[in-house]
């Protein structure tokens, strides 16, 4: 068993609050992402566990051990690193064998557990090559194998593809999750890319500044983010949140530039709580349609700009005086300078507290 | 029409290939006069130094190696005091370094790798301290070293030494440190290594490159240094105290013959080191 | 617990060097200072310093030390200037002739006096050339006492020939470290070598050409043997004195007493040299 349990751990640099008592839980064989903007305080608290930062408050747990006051030797754990960390002065073989000489095993197994982690990560022709022959590409499989022959329990990995170009890094994103079915260690990693973030984790925790936000499945950070943090850093055109006021009278609506928007039955208790109050509305550019005239749930329109991307087209447009972006199918006729309708399922709404950003549920 | 547009074209290429002519000529030209300013002392002093005796006093003299001989050479080593001379100047750079480097370095190390309150200050005396004309402190040792029993021997001017070349020993090992990445030192901890392990397996054979730079140039301050080491010393002299010491009632072909053996050493440090020159030399010693 | 064995590391890690540093360098400032003023009754007492600006080698001491300076900085860092911005045109075999520039980095100053005494002394390099091009027929005595300022500037070749080394890696250092980008775009905006040199090379070599100016400066103080290599006595310098006064003259009192004027004046242009540094490092980002 190795599930892994941070309990309130704080860490504090100077002023900064780096890990604001964070506490988490992630369950054996677990592949949970961090995620969050540089300096929300993911890299710290990846780096408590590992052992290489300590910790001013709270306790940590690998499996049922205290690992809190352990180094990070005692910790068994294998940690990729952003920079991968290779070693300059040692060939492939040794790289990935270092972990395994230092916890002195015999000869052979090292050999062999080499060559079985060679494989898994196509090293088997580079293991006498220094790193300085290799490409970026090469050298970031030297480091996973090198984590990974060490069949730790808990692999940490702190932005391991953000070195490489946009092509490689799909491709080793596809091999990060294959890897990880393949070894069901927990792993626990840290990005400040959404996409992979939302490909790779069987949970995310989303990060602000020291603090975990939200975590959950991928699919409820997107469709359902608790903040107007979290759905604008998740998705890619972000979230567009507009502003609204919750109508004073009658059943409740919000009224949004001309437009009145009746929420679903299940969101109207918590408007009806709100009436006369500013409220921001949240919705993807997914899911934003063009609609032939006024009806339910309908914007008025200003189209900017148009970008063909291919698989569907972006449009820039200004709605009640706010610039929004829409992602409609590439066959649509549309041209910059046209006013539409744009039409939307209430279900896709999600209803924000203006001041505090949260999710109104 | 063409054929205009081919003549101006090369009506143009010509001025520009003269002045690329007379730029390369004039970088050159500048570059090897500068070369053979400060090479012609190196070739004259070898010139005196591998010359006949009666040579050294010749007049007029070639500039051309025209009586080659290892006579004032073989003078010069054999010369009473001359080659134990050498041997303390050894002696006493070898201990500078290893002293230097032993003490030194893990106070780089701590300010490559740590932060911790007072790092400023401690920085801050170390700059101080590297301007400061620690040779001419000789003076005041003297008398302790008389008292302390380290007076006239290696020991004492290994010592001086030793302070004059930590300030630069400690500022070269902490940027010597710096260049080693940190992440490389944290992934051998993750892999198993304890702290001292990491160092040892990863640290150190990164830096030793340089580090055994350091050490060529902490030789050199020391091999170099000649107050100190001859207020301190009497009988056990290095090198340049034994030289400066004889200067008033020495021949010149001995001088000569002691300089030159003084600066071979400089053009072999030199190059082995001319990698590290600008990062070390030229962000350390100003 | 193993936080607080990681937090008292550094010092441990840097405590024999600051040991070392207080023993062999505090303490013998104030061992300096005490010899200096300390009469033998083991009162305080100016008589070694009266002993000091009495005797007669003393004014010239002092004279001929900022005289030296004074020629010699500036010495070493046109030439120096001019060597660093020729290796950092990186031509074909620059690498060759940084290496040549470099060699007096590890000539000690005395090595050095006695390399251009092998050329000035009486029947020497300079003179044979003299003669043979029929300019002399018998050799000029170049370090004799009554050739002063030819002694002099035999002296402030020598040791500009030597520190000037040290300057062009401070400078081709500082060069290094200013991107390329700002040379190319004064190609680009149409400026000549020369122009380029004086209003963009040289401002942004600011802080590399003081520190360099105020180190040579500090060292300056401490020429020594290659006065004593070239000129004896003849040209008497401040260190040269301490040497004397202790060596010589048994008598480490006046010697100490040298040695502390040799300190103050260093501590002195220390002390302006970090108020430069403070100001200059606001102004140059990248240093």
């Amino acid at each position: 068993m190795a599930g892994i349990k941070f309990d309130s751990v704080r860490r504090v640099f100077g002023k900064t609050v780096a890990s604001n008592d964070v506490s988490l839980e992630i369950k054996d064989g677990e592949f949970m992402v961090l995620l969050g903007p540089s300096g929300c305080g993911k890299t710290t608290l990846l780096r408590c566990l590992a052992g290489l930062e300590r910790v001013d408050g709270g306790r940590i747990y690998i499996g049922d051990r205290d690992v809190t006051d352990l180094a990070p030797r005692d910790r068994k754990l294998a940690m990729v690193f952003q920079s991968y960390a290779v070693f300059p002065h040692l060939t492939v073989f040794d790289n990935i064998a270092f972990g395994l000489k230092m916890q002195g095993r015999p000869k052979d197994e090292i050999k062999r557990r080499v060559q079985e982690g060679a494989e898994l990560l196509q090293l088997q022709d580079y293991l006498a090559r220094y790193p300085a022959q290799l490409s970026g590409g090469q050298r970031q499989r030297v480091a996973v194998a090198r984590g990974i022959v060490m069949q730790a329990q808990v692999l940490l990995m702190d932005e391991p593809l953000s070195n490489l170009d946009a092509l490689l890094r799909l491709q080793m994103r596809a091999e990060l999750k294959r890897l990880h079915a393949e070894i069901k260690a927990t792993t626990i990693y840290v990005t400040h890319d959404q996409v992979e973030a939302l490909s790779l984790g069987d949970r995310i925790a989303v990060m602000k500044s020291g603090r975990i936000v939200q975590c959950d499945v991928p699919m409820n950070i997107y469709d359902d983010p608790a903040s107007v943090f979290v759905g604008g850093f998740i998705g890619t055109p972000p979230m567009n949140f507009l502003k609204g006021v919750v109508s004073a009278e009658g059943a409740p609506q919000v009224v949004v530039g001309e437009s009145r928007i009746a929420p679903t039955p299940a969101q109207t208790p918590a408007l009806a709580a709100r009436r006369g109050q500013p409220i921001l509305l949240g919705i993807r550019p997914e899911n934003l349609a063009f609609a032939s005239s006024a009806q339910r749930n309908t914007l008025r329109g200003h189209v900017v700009v148009v970008e063909p991307l291919g698989s569907h087209k972006l449009l820039t447009m200004q709605v009640s005086g706010e610039t929004i972006k829409v992602s409609v199918p590439p066959d649509q006729s549309v041209a910059s300078g046209n006013d539409v309708w744009l039409h939307f399922d209430a279900d896709k709404i999600r209803w924000m507290d203006a001041g505090s950003g949260d999710t109104i549920h | 029409m063409e054929s205009s547009l081919a003549i101006s074209r090369g009506a143009k290429r010509a001025p520009i290939a003269w002045r690329h002519v007379r730029d390369q000529v004039g970088l050159y030209g500048a570059a090897i006069l500068l070369a053979l300013w400060t090479l012609a002392p190196i070739y004259l002093i070898a010139l005196s130094a591998f010359s006949t005796k009666a040579g050294v006093s010749a007049w007029p003299k070639s500039l051309l190696p025209t009586n080659f001989s290892t006579d004032t050479m073989q003078f010069f080593i054999n010369s009473k005091g001359v080659l134990q001379s050498v041997g303390n100047s050894v002696v006493v750079a070898l201990l500078t370094i290893a002293a230097s480097l032993l003490l030194g370095a893990p106070g780089g190390y701590a300010l490559a790798r740590f932060r911790f309150k007072g790092k400023q200050t401690i920085q801050l005396s170390f700059l101080i301290s590297k301007m400061f004309p620690t040779a001419i402190l000789s003076v005041p040792l003297a008398v302790t070293f008389l008292q302390l029993g380290l007076y006239d021997t290696v020991w004492g001017v290994a010592l001086i030494h030793t302070a004059m070349a930590l300030p630069f020993v400690i500022l070269l090992t902490a940027g010597i440190f710096v260049g080693v990445p940190r992440d490389l030192e944290e992934a051998a901890q993750t892999l198993g290594c304890t702290r001292m392990q990491a160092f040892v397996r990863v640290v150190l054979p990164l830096a030793l490159p340089a580090l055994a730079a350091a050490a060529i140039f902490t030789f050199v301050i020391s091999w170099n240094e000649v107050f100190a080491a001859t207020i301190i010393t009497l009988q056990h002299r290095t090198l340049p105290a034994q030289v400066l010491s004889s200067l008033n009632d020495s021949p010149l072909y001995y001088r000569f013959a002691g300089g030159f053996f003084m600066i071979v050493p400089a053009l072999i440090f030199i190059f082995l080191i001319r990698k590290y020159l600008l990062n070390m030399w030229g962000s350390v010693v100003r | 617990m193993r936080s607080k064995v990681e937090s008292a590391l550094p010092y441990g890690l840097l405590a024999p060097t600051l040991l070392v540093v207080v023993l062999l360098i505090v303490v013998p400032i104030f061992q300096a200072f005490l010899l200096a003023f300390q009469g033998s009754d083991g009162g305080f007492t100016l008589a070694q310093f009266q002993k000091m600006v009495h005797d007669t080698a003393f004014l010239d001491a002092l004279k001929f030390t900022f005289l030296l300076l004074i020629f010699i900085v500036p010495l070493q860092i046109i030439l120096a200037l001019a060597m660093a911005l020729l290796i950092h045109k990186r031509f074909r075999g620059h690498s060759i002739f940084l290496y040549i520039y470099a060699i007096p980095l590890a000539i000690s100053d005395l090595a050095a006096g006695i390399a251009w005494l092998s050329i000035f002394t009486e029947r020497g390099y300079l003179n044979s050339i003299l003669h043979s091009l029929g300019i002399i027929d018998k050799p000029f005595l170049f370090l004799s006492y009554q050739n002063l300022p030819a002694v002099f500037g035999t002296i402030v070749i020598a040791e500009s020939w030597r520190a000037t080394a040290i300057v062009m890696v401070i400078l081709l250092a500082g060069l290094e470290v200013i991107p390329r980008d700002y040379f190319e775009a004064a190609d680009v905006f149409g400026a000549t070598a020369l122009k380029r040199t004086l209003f963009v090379v040289l401002p942004l070599l600011r802080p590399s050409l003081q520190n360099a100016l105020i180190i040579r400066t500090i060292f300056a103080f401490q020429t020594f043997s290659v006065v004593l290599a070239l000129a004896g006595r003849v040209i008497p310098v401040l260190t040269g004195e301490a040497y004397y006064w202790y060596a010589a003259n048994r008598n480490p009192n006046v010697a100490a007493a040298y040695a502390v004027l040799v300190m103050v004046f260093t501590i002195f242009i220390t002390i302006m040299y970090f108020r430069l540094l403070k100001t200059t490092d606001a102004e140059a980002g990248y240093d």
